[in-house]
């Protein structure tokens, strides 16, 4: 038997092949791409002018500095935990390990809404900090912190959940060969590990970064939706389309469309480097038999 | 520089990897530590580079406490089973990287650190691979690399994880015999991890035969194979037939005879070489039969049944050639030379005849 008839054997026949992947399409048509295009379609309804009129309003335009202005704030904490959370459990061994690594999970399996009352109910008015927040003259809820200690808490895991199987399968023996050379452990992080997460880091941080722009319930709970304050795009989006303002409410939305389809190219862009690098290294293997 | 292990105990959870370990390394010495996996060799060699934390015991570096030193103090160069080499660097950056990351003060020149590198790639003979990633090289390749590497920063110890142990067979003895020069031109004290006792009596000047967290014996590779301490030893390195003196009627003899009236326990250890196979029935001799003869490189291997089991013998290709055995031919085996462990210790044990 040819090496071709040998292939196919094992494969489905081209019939299921082609309904599968007919299937995906048509169902990533439906609930994907025509929503996004009627984003902007509905955004550009009456025109361009009135479209650039809407972005210009200066309440959206402070929901989109604070949306962004959140998302920085709360980028460098997640790398911080990340790394550290992902460093502990992947390269260490301790009692509680998987206790840490299901806490992890946790803001996974709680509902936003819920994590943005937990928030209320810790810094709010009536709250257990609340009387010493307000003697000191803190705002917590209602204000810009709530909301970036909210969409930490949503936004927490990512980069965590991308790096613990990465540094698993990457295996404790560089660092511990970069200590045996004599480097500190800085050196050994800045040296050898870091080099190593770069892509998985890099990815980590996207889908946070998109999680965190685009949190609506947790942030929802804690912002008091004060406009021109307190509101980030998702929350302005609502606001305006509740007012029944159909052209400020897609125009807000297609902006928080275009954030997303950055980071879905920027993904895509990290995700090809990280298979690459794994490409050259598999292509590696093989050389392994001969001398 | 010399190393002294006293009473290293490590337990992983219930398991005990190391049980109350002494040795003593001499310096300049190319040791091999033996044993099947989990035999708790890598725990020992990961306690004498500080990468694992003995539960009790004492680690001394040339007579001076080292037990709690850091990895980063010991100054042992550590070579990995899969080279661990840094992926993302060259090949010169790997093996530049110890000199690196010294303080600044300590820190040679970049003229210096390039001819340091140079030389050390020269010692491996791989000088123009300076540019290739670790990726690019064969297995081989990378773990002279991960050797140069470690010798970069002039380790006062070499330590090796079963550095061979994921190469195949022509690529490890070539690298043996390699690591055998450079000891001998280097005379770096140096301890090597492994499962192979050909590669550990090929390439050392001692052997630890190491079992279930102990050490069974230490010793000249010659002294542990012709000498074995154990049972164990004995079946480690090469193959063995093993008697029980009760079963096997006249070779009963070769047992500790009864001590206060009782039959004492003990079995004979007998390698296949050991064995001489007759055509005629001599006092003493063991009646079997021939299952199965196959010729291997310069010996023809003989497998025997004897009341149902299987006994192996090696012979000669001339004794092959004389006996002309074939399948089913009734023979006669005699011992030239046997090993009895009773209850505590062993005894050799040869007979007074020959052929």
């Amino acid at each position: 038997m040819s090496a071709a008839a040998l292939r196919l054997a094992n494969r489905e026949s081209r019939g299921v092949c082609i309904t599968l992947m007919l299937l995906a399409f048509a169902f990533l048509a439906v609930f994907l791409v025509l929503p996004l295009v009627a984003v902007f379609a509905e955004a550009l309804r009456q025109g361009w002018s009135a479209y650039l009129d809407a972005l210009k309003e200066p309440e959206t335009l402070s929901a989109v500095w604070l949306t962004l202005g959140i998302a920085a704030l709360v980028l460098p904490f997640n790398i911080a935990f990340g790394v550290a959370a992902a460093w502990a459990i992947a390269k260490f061994d301790f009692r509680g390990k998987s206790l840490l690594t299901t806490l992890i999970d946790l803001p996974f399996a709680v509902s936003p809404v819920v994590a943005g009352l937990l928030f209320i109910l810790i810094f709010g008015a009536q709250g257990w900090f609340g009387p010493w927040l307000s003697e000191h003259d803190v705002r917590i809820i209602f204000a810009a912190p709530g909301m970036a200690i909210a969409t930490l808490f949503i936004s927490v895991p990512y980069v965590a959940r991308e790096l613990i199987p990465l540094m698993q399968a990457q295996g404790r023996e560089e660092e511990e060969a970069a200590v045996s050379l004599g480097a500190s452990g800085w050196q050994m992080f800045r040296r050898v590990t870091l080099p190593n997460i770069k892509w998985g880091l890099l990815y980590g941080v996207i889908l946070a970064n998109a999680r965190a722009m685009g949190e609506f319930g947790a942030v929802s709970v804690v912002s008091g939706h004060i406009r021109g304050e307190t509101n980030t795009l998702p929350l302005h989006v609502e606001i305006l389309y509740n007012e029944y303002n159909a052209v400020g409410a897609f125009a807000a939305a297609s902006v928080l469309a275009l954030l997303a389809i950055v980071t879905l190219i920027a993904k895509t862009i990290v995700e090809w480097r990280m298979r690459h690098e794994q490409q050259t290294l598999a292509a590696a293997l093989p050389a392994e038999k001969t001398a | 520089m010399s190393i002294e292990i006293r009473n290293i105990a490590k337990r992983f959870g219930n398991f005990v990897a190391l049980d109350n370990i002494s040795l003593d390394i001499p310096g300049g010495e190319l040791v091999a530590l033996l044993g099947p996996s989990g035999c708790g060799k890598t725990t020992l060699l990961r306690i004498i580079a500080g990468m694992e934390m003995a539960d009790s015991g004492q680690v001394l570096f040339s007579g001076n406490e080292a037990t709690h030193l850091h990895t980063r103090e010991r100054q042992v160069g550590f070579v990995f089973q899969h080279y661990a080499l840094f992926r993302h660097m060259t090949v010169f950056e790997n093996v530049a990287f110890g000199l690196r990351v010294k303080p600044r003060g300590e820190r040679p020149s970049e003229a210096k650190i390039r001819a340091k590198v140079f030389e050390l790639l020269k010692l491996v003979q791989l000088d123009w691979f300076a540019e290739r990633y670790p990726s690019q090289l064969s297995g081989g390749q990378r773990q002279r690399i991960a050797l140069a590497r470690a010798l970069a920063v002039e380790p006062k110890v070499l330590l090796l994880d079963e550095p061979f142990g994921a190469l195949d067979t022509q690529v490890r003895k070539e690298l043996r015999r390699w690591l055998r020069q450079l000891h001998d031109e280097m005379h770096i004290s140096s301890v090597f991890v492994t499962h192979d006792q050909e590669e550990a009596l090929e390439v050392a000047d001692r052997v630890v035969v190491m079992n279930r967290g102990h050490i069974e014996q230490a010793g000249s590779p010659d002294e542990v194979y012709s000498n074995p301490a154990t049972p164990f030893v004995y079946r480690f390195l090469g193959n063995v037939n093993v008697f029980h003196s009760r079963m096997h009627g006249p070779w009963a003899e070769v047992a500790p005879r009864e001590q206060d009236g009782k039959a004492a326990e003990a079995t004979a250890f007998v390698r296949p070489h050991d064995i001489e196979i007759l055509r005629q029935e001599t006092g003493g001799a063991l009646a079997a039969s021939v299952r199965h003869v196959q010729a291997i490189g310069p010996v023809v291997r003989v497998e025997l049944g004897h009341q149902g089991e299987v006994i192996e013998v090696e012979l000669s290709r001339e004794r092959q050639q004389q006996l002309g055995l074939v399948n089913g031919d009734p023979v006669w085996l005699m011992p030239k030379q046997a090993t009895v462990f009773g209850e505590g210790e062993a005894r050799r044990w040869a007979p007074d005849w020959v052929i």
